[in-house]
């Protein structure tokens, strides 16, 4: 069964890649399996100063998923260059790094401080954070601002740039055109659904940071359809995200017109659910008398005219 | 780390709100003193971290009080079923060579130290314990730490039994003075101690996405401004270290 998916910078051997923010650098779960079983990994973000992060606390329960309002915490691009990169090189996987930035200009500055790294295979732009009172999602909101973001790290990268979409818009075509028009290699959709729990015990909000992310299953079906309608408004690639768990939950993607998939939430609850759902992926696609990853990618959009 | 799916062997009320669950666990021989599970509750997404109270070979003795729903799910289980756990996980407490220790626990913070007690106990160190509850309906583990051979002083701020006050009352009324501590409980019990002791290790808790490290979910900020993982880093810290 042929897993393997070719796309701008990525030669992924199957389309499972671990998502930014359940993966860290990678180094918790090279001490469980080899990294080089996954197509590749997306990194903890990165901005140029380290971030504190939001107060606690930042987890938060959710039927069939969870919230979160970490806001960034990470050491600072610097901390990455000096003490990460020597470990992303000995990674046999495709590493790419995910960018944050309170403005735009930020984004671009991080990305230069990470050019010449042979170990980098291409920049995925955190522009859909919700937990962060500056960038993140209010850049992601805004067809502009996305142009904007996606122009300026253009200019600084040497590798290809995906952009992660905000699902919390009213319609994200606009906002996935606006990313392609102004040089985006590719897109990543979906990320985190703004969200909110009470303490009933304080009758305040649960979260340190009032809002949160959700994520897991529970978001799977606005993933999905946010795929399927970008999917047939766009001309690049598109990675797909949100509450998959399982190579059913790929094949879902690849359908709706995703040429590889990012896992996140379920590494949080299974350590080794990358490697089980790459395990379970041939016998999936068998199943549905596929042969291979790339004869699945889009097999539900509507044929073009 | 290890990802099981483990058979309850038994689960009972011990006191107001707090159960013991005894589960057979394939990990259970590496499992150490102050460290925790992550454990699965059917229909849940979000594990809970529970900490270990006690390992045999080939079972681990868990203690948790209803909280919520899936704590009170957790509470109608019957034997035979399976849950899957992950785990252990954290960095538990050291086993520092001293004369003589003090282990301090609150509420259900009290079950890790049973099993610190046990290790320190084998390790040929004196072994002082104080147990703070709110009310009498709250107490339990007298028995358990009685059987280690320690007579643990019971404390309980409305006085309906024991010392009144808090496990530091309980210290003072018994005139122990030994500097070195080891305490799980609630946040302004381990203020208190962070407050008088110099020296020890206390354990703490926190809300956690992951469990292992990795989601920066049940972070704390240590006395430098350095972010720590309680998940991974702790939840056993050096007393002092993390800003509470």
């Amino acid at each position: 069964m042929d897993l393997s998916v070719s796309l701008p910078g990525l030669n992924l051997k199957n389309p499972i890649i671990s998502a930014s923010g359940t993966f860290g650098y990678g180094r918790e779960f090279a001490m469980i399996y080899d990294l080089g079983v996954l197509g590749g990994f997306v990194t903890k973000s990165v901005t140029l100063d380290a971030r504190i992060g939001n107060a606690q606390p930042r987890i938060g329960e959710a039927p069939s998923g969870m919230l979160n309002a970490i806001g960034l915490e990470n050491k600072g691009v610097e901390f990455v260059r000096l003490r990460e990169v020597p470990f992303l090189e000995k990674q046999n996987t495709e590493v790419i790094v995910s960018i944050a930035g309170s403005s735009v200009e930020e984004y671009g500055e991080v990305v230069s401080h990470l050019t010449g790294l042979d170990c980098i295979k291409a920049f995925e732009l955190n522009i859909s954070c919700p937990n962060v009172a500056h960038g993140g999602m209010a850049i992601g909101t805004d067809p502009e601002a996305v142009a904007m973001v996606v122009r300026m790290v253009k200019q600084v990268a040497d590798k290809p740039v995906y952009v992660k979409l905000s699902p919390n818009v009213t319609d994200i075509v606009k906002i996935a055109q606006a990313a392609e028009q102004a040089g985006a290699d590719g897109l990543v959709l979906i990320n985190t659904l703004m969200g909110l729990r009470m303490d009933l015990r304080t009758a305040k909000p649960l979260l340190g940071n009032v809002t949160g992310g959700l994520s897991g299953p529970a978001i799977k079906p606005i993933a999905l359809r946010m795929v399927y309608q970008v999917a047939q408004n766009v001309n690049i690639p598109i990675i797909g995200c949100g509450g998959i768990s399982n190579a059913e939950d790929v094949l879902e993607f690849l359908y709706a017109g995703a040429s590889a998939v990012e896992v996140g939430t379920a590494n949080l609850i299974d350590p080794w659910a990358c490697p089980k759902i790459i395990d379970q992926l041939p016998e999936v696609l068998a199943k549905y008398r596929l042969n291979s990853v790339q004869e699945a990618i889009g097999k539900a959009l509507p044929k073009k005219a | 780390m290890k990802l099981s799916n483990v058979k309850i062997l038994s689960n009972t009320p011990i006191a107001k709100d707090v159960y013991r669950m005894e589960l057979a666990c394939d990990f259970a021989g590496e499992a150490k003193p102050g460290q925790f599970v992550q454990v699965g509750l059917p229909g849940y997404e979000v594990r809970r971290p529970i900490s270990i109270s006690w390992a045999g070979p080939d079972t681990i003795r868990l203690v948790y009080k209803i909280m919520g729903k899936g704590t009170a799910l957790m509470s109608t289980f019957e034997p035979g079923l399976e849950l899957s756990v992950l785990g252990p996980l954290g960095t538990g407490f050291p086993i520092v060579k001293r004369d003589e220790v003090v282990l301090l626990g609150g509420g259900v913070g009290t079950p890790p130290m049973l099993l610190t007690a046990k290790a320190y106990l084998d390790a040929g160190v004196k072994v002082n314990v104080a147990l703070g509850f709110n009310t009498k309906d709250e107490v339990f583990y007298a028995s358990e730490f009685e059987q280690l051979g320690i007579t643990p002083i019971i404390c309980t701020m409305d006085g309906s039994v024991g010392v009144k006050g808090t496990v530091l009352d309980g210290l003072k009324a018994n005139n122990i003075d030994c500097p070195f501590v080891l305490a799980c409980g609630p946040l302004p019990m381990l203020r208190a101690i962070q407050n008088t002791y110099t020296e020890g290790y206390i354990s703490l808790e926190s809300r956690m996405g992951c469990g292992f490290g990795v989601c920066q979910g049940c972070v704390l900020v240590d006395k430098n401004g350095m972010p720590v993982r309680v998940c991974k880093n702790g939840p056993v810290f050096p007393i002092g270290k993390v800003v509470l």
